[in-house]
């Protein structure tokens, strides 16, 4: 009996232990896709911030020029200059939100998610992590480039949803297909990798255009959002393992190999699910389905 | 003179004619824009477009500034526009690709417009 009691204690200790860990993984997970947002956001909210200070620059010469065309009379161009002012407030105004947005976003996205489902547009929500993990990426690597391609169903509408995670699963499926597409763009520039497929030559990789497409579409019981690369796709002996934790393609201490496990599981809490459609050597295509 | 700006923010075009509306205005001088690599490529392959000196964005989604830049001074080899690129605060990785590729010169981001005027005065003496 005593040594029963003993041994289930250990047992729910070991569990309690098991428990922590998680919460832990789960939390380092998330520091590194934000880690991956910093350098993005740095540079996202420096293009809003330049234009709301240039344009109020610029308004201040303006005004000192209306002032002089009504004390000598000009008032048409009075008038011209006064519209102009309206223009470059507005314009102070949207960079001004444009910046907010971005800090929000960051905010929300380091915020322990509260579990709480919020009327989500979803199109923005996508836009933003798109831009996002572009520049975080090209912070890393100045090289990187990709084309991105968006496709949003305008008649998509606001869906009920947890932001936070979703943001988090839009945001993992995006870094991974920027990585898959540069690791296929430096594998022509590198012939010893083995991702090289055959035949790669310069010629090829003047022609290869590393694209990533984000789109949304309404369905009749559903929502959809594909994220889609050009890259190498991912290989058919791997298929079955890319949603189990901690399995990472990436060389040790670049993937934490959680990012795809997590989405899977937020996925489910959204009643919703993570489909991947790949092709060896032409590129991958993950599409998660929402229920509305 | 005239001036082909690329940048893949479109609200540069609008900031363009207020920082320069007297010159525009007298027509000292004229400017065009281009919202991508590719734009500007396609603007510079049109007739008679005039254009002496190029103020590119280096980071732009598609075809970047540093493509660009290598495709102009490719192509055009008699006389090559003046290209000046406009590089982030810090970036010396670009600016050492930029100069390379046979860039003319820099501004960096945020953009200083009183030295881009200056800069300008000096190319127009020369």
């Amino acid at each position: 009996m005593k040594r029963e009691l003993k041994h289930a204690r250990e047992i729910e200790k070991a569990f309690t232990e098991l428990k922590a860990t998680q919460v832990q993984l789960i939390h380092s997970e998330k520091m590194a896709s934000f880690g991956e947002l910093t350098a993005g956001i740095a540079h996202e909210i420096q293009n809003p911030l330049n234009f709301v200070n240039n344009f109020s620059e610029v308004s201040y010469e303006l005004i000192e020029e209306m002032n002089d065309d009504i004390h000598t009379g000009k008032f048409e161009e009075a008038k011209a200059i006064a519209e102009d002012l309206r223009q470059n407030l507005k314009k102070i105004t949207l960079h001004g939100k444009r910046a907010e947005a971005i800090v929000k976003g960051m905010l929300q996205h380091s915020r322990t998610s509260t579990g709480a489902r919020e009327a989500v547009d979803i199109n923005k929500l996508a836009e933003e992590y798109l831009r996002l993990a572009y520049h975080g990426l090209r912070a890393k690597d100045k090289s990187f480039n990709a084309t991105m391609k968006t496709e949003f169903d305008g008649h998509i509408g606001k869906v009920e949803l947890v932001p936070q995670d979703m943001g988090r699963v839009i945001l993992n499926l995006i870094t991974n297909a920027f990585y898959a597409v540069n690791e296929k763009k430096k594998s022509f520039l590198n012939p010893v990798s083995p991702g090289r497929p055959e035949g790669g030559t310069v010629m090829n990789e003047k022609k290869y255009e590393p694209t990533v497409s984000v789109s949304t579409k309404k369905e009749k019981d559903r929502i959809s959002i594909s994220v889609k690369d050009n890259g190498n796709g991912i290989p058919k002996k791997v298929l079955n393992k890319i949603f189990q934790p901690f399995f990472t393609t990436k060389p040790s201490g670049e993937g934490t190999g959680l990012g795809l496990s997590l989405s899977y599981d937020i996925l489910k809490a959204h009643g919703g699910t993570l489909e991947v459609q790949t092709q060896e050597g032409k590129g991958t295509t993950f599409i998660i389905n929402i229920p509305k | 003179m005239k001036i082909l700006v690329v940048d893949d923010e479109h609200d540069v075009k609008l900031l363009f004619e207020q920082r320069f509306r007297k010159e525009i205005r007298s027509g000292e001088t004229q400017f065009a824009f281009a919202f991508s690599g590719m734009e500007a490529l396609s603007y510079l392959n049109g007739n008679d477009n005039g254009a002496i000196l190029i103020l590119s964005d280096i980071n732009m989604p598609g075809m970047s500034g540093l493509e660009l830049l290598e495709r102009i001074k490719q192509k055009y080899s008699k006389p090559p526009p003046f290209v000046m690129m406009i590089t982030a605060y810090g970036d010396d990785e670009n600016f050492k690709a930029a100069k390379n590729l046979g860039a003319d010169d820099f501004l960096t981001k945020p953009l200083d417009f009183k030295l881009l005027k200056d800069k300008l005065k000096i190319l127009k003496d020369v």
